[in-house]
């Protein structure tokens, strides 16, 4: 039925996550699961996805769309290979974060909420990163990059071109022993 | 520079890795209360420091302690609320990216007090990195005997876990957090029962600030009533503030509470002044849903007195020409900044985070937010102005948790102070549809200042 399943690698951390919670109580590896198979099956959930999440969970397919549709990190669509999500809640707008949207939609010739057509950059707008002391900033897979200037970010496109991949949530976590 | 106690270390080179952390006596926390103390005893010492919840509600830390359901036979839980997302607010994810062990001792610690014997740190999702650094730092806690089984040969176990959210600023509120924790949407739940009797799992649960949890580690080490000796009257201890906005130098700084607000401004140890030589406009003291004040409100109370950080002088006159320290978010804001503009980001924040729970805030924050829009982009009308009055009024004490009175706040309290500033929205649509109208020409004190 599910036409997906986590390398042997990432199993094993799915288990090893599950068993930090309480027996029976293994509903609350969910948001955590949810990351890494985002993290492991191309940047987003698809509904395949979530039904392979539930049934490594045991609980309803529905209990995982109801969770997954109600925080902002999970994309329910695809997206491009480097996800760039400009911080522009008030402290942001102080310190420029208009004028860094702006020149990434000019750079990369896609408004906010639109993927290149080669796949490789998505330019989003989100709100505070709590990163207010070194605004403006965005946020790409799970490095924060701060006190942004126009010239900062024509050499990060660059950088991302030549070596940007998807962030890699496995490299984030421990195996507990 | 006053006192430092949890940023006395930061800049010991590996101050973030087990070794360093420990030479500089870091632990000592806990050999204390587990070899010398029970837990009511830290308990105790708790209380009689005064510390006061740092997340932002400043709810007396011992007081929440003591409400734990000590008769349930359930297991008892300590949560650390690190889901820091609130605007202007960054001093938790500083302090945790420096000095991680901090936290982790502070956890050992506070977990002993409460009976815990599982505990959970909850991350905002966003902070994928620290995740890392705080396991690293957990990893480093076990191999050396300060988590796990017999800790430090006494008959007390602990197991310490980090969990990540989603991206969900309403998953700081605890019961939220706790729904959050379950594998659930975060939706705050009715109260009570107060998890402190039914939490997570339904069972005992406190659930703390970052900030709050590493205080636990002096006040353990001084005793209470010595760390009750710094800072003034019911503002007890040291706070973590996050400066952002217009000024020379933005970032973490740890005061003794009591310091006046101007000199944390302008002087050079902290903010530094404002930039570009300009003047100061407002100033946003406790996070975005603390109410804003302008520059002479926030530098002096209503009754003439030097204001002061602190709960009680910053609450000074109330709404009406107070605020409150909240998170310690300290945004300033120069007097090129549009308070209607800024006011239209914050309400576009709360209506993106509304749970949608409760109608008045569900409804009530979008219908802000497009108003706010259509005032700052030329398209508004005078009575706009008491309308968003009006809703912020409906939205305030209607919902379940404080989300509600969260969004209200800022938009009350921007039209009491500056009304003048919307109403020009309205009468010079051609100027406001320029988005850098004020940095053209400067607001303040209901006057347009010419910029030479």
């Amino acid at each position: 039925m599910h036409n997906m399943e986590f390398s042997p690698e990432a199993l094993a951390l799915a288990k090893n996550i599950i068993a930090r919670y309480p027996e029976g109580k293994q509903k609350s590896a969910l948001l955590p699961l949810l990351h890494l198979a985002q993290s492991e099956f191309d940047g987003w959930l698809s509904t395949d996805t979530m039904d392979y999440v539930a049934s490594l969970l045991s609980i309803k397919p529905v209990e995982v769309y109801e969770v997954a549709t109600f925080y902002s990190m999970f994309n329910l669509k695809p997206v491009g290979k480097c996800l760039i999500e400009v911080c522009r809640t008030g402290p942001c707008w102080l310190r420029g974060s208009d004028d860094i949207i702006e020149h990434f939609e000019k750079k990369l010739g896609i408004s906010e909420g639109e993927t290149t057509s080669d796949g490789m950059f998505t330019l989003k707008t989100v709100e505070c990163l709590g990163s207010c002391g070194t605004a403006p900033m965005l946020q790409c897979g799970a490095e924060f990059y701060e006190n942004l200037t126009n010239e900062k970010v024509d050499e990060l496109i660059e950088k991302l071109k030549t070596s940007g991949k998807r962030s890699s949530y496995m490299k984030d976590q421990r195996v507990m022993n | 520079m006053g006192r430092q106690l949890l940023l006395e270390h930061i800049n010991v080179p590996g101050i973030e890795t087990f070794s360093v952390y420990r030479s500089k006596g870091g632990y000592a926390s806990v050999e204390k209360a587990l070899k010398t103390m029970t837990p009511d005893a830290v308990t105790e010492e708790v209380k009689k420091s005064g510390l006061r919840g740092r997340g932002g509600a400043g709810f007396p830390a011992g007081m929440k302690w003591s409400f734990l359901d000590r008769k349930s036979t359930k297991p008892r839980y300590l949560v650390c609320n690190a889901d820091e997302s609130e605007p202007g607010t960054f001093k938790d994810r500083y302090l945790m990216e420096k000095i991680p062990h901090v936290l982790v001792e502070g956890m050992i610690t506070s977990s002993y007090a409460l009976g815990a014997n599982t505990s959970y740190i909850y991350v905002r999702g966003e902070y994928m990195y620290l995740i890392r650094i705080l396991e690293k730092a957990i990893q480093e806690a076990y191999a050396n005997g300060f988590l796990g089984k017999n800790i430090l040969g006494t008959d007390y176990s602990l197991d310490l876990y980090v969990h990540p959210g989603g991206g969900a600023y309403i998953c700081g509120e605890e019961t939220a957090l706790l729904e959050s924790l379950e594998g659930k949407r975060g939706n705050p739940r009715l109260k009570p029962p107060f998890p402190a009797v039914a939490g997570l799992y339904a069972s005992p649960t406190v659930v703390n600030n970052v900030e709050t949890i590493a205080a636990v580690c002096s006040i353990v080490n001084f005793g209470g009533d010595e760390y009750a000796k710094i800072g003034i009257g019911k503002s007890t201890g040291t706070k973590l503030i996050s400066a952002s906005g217009h000024i020379n130098k933005p970032g973490v700084y740890e005061i003794e509470l009591g310091l006046p607000v101007e000199e944390f401004i302008y002087s050079d140890q902290y903010c530094g002044g404002i930039w570009k030589g300009r003047k100061l406009k407002a100033v946003v003291a406790g996070g975005s849903s603390v109410p804003i004040l302008p520059a002479d409100l926030i530098l002096k109370t209503a009754k003439g007195e030097n204001r002061l950080m602190t709960y009680e002088s910053l609450a000074d006159g109330g709404f009406a020409t107070g605020t409150m320290l909240g998170s310690g978010g300290f945004i300033v804001y120069d007097e090129t900044s549009c308070i209607v503009r800024n006011l239209w980001t914050f309400t576009r924040f709360y209506h993106h985070e509304s749970c949608g729970q409760c109608s008045p805030c569900r409804e009530g924050t979008g219908w802000m937010e497009k108003v706010l829009h259509r005032l700052e982009t030329g398209h508004g009308h005078m009575s706009d102005i008491d309308l968003l009055v009006d809703v912020a009024k409906k939205i305030e004490g209607n919902t379940i948790c404080p989300l509600g009175d969260a969004a209200a706040w800022p938009v009350a309290s921007a039209i009491r102070h500056f009304r003048e500033e919307f109403e020009y929205h309205v009468k010079y649509p051609e100027k406001v549809k320029n988005p850098k109208h004020f940095e053209i020409e400067p607001f303040v004190s209901g006057k347009v200042l010419t910029v030479a």
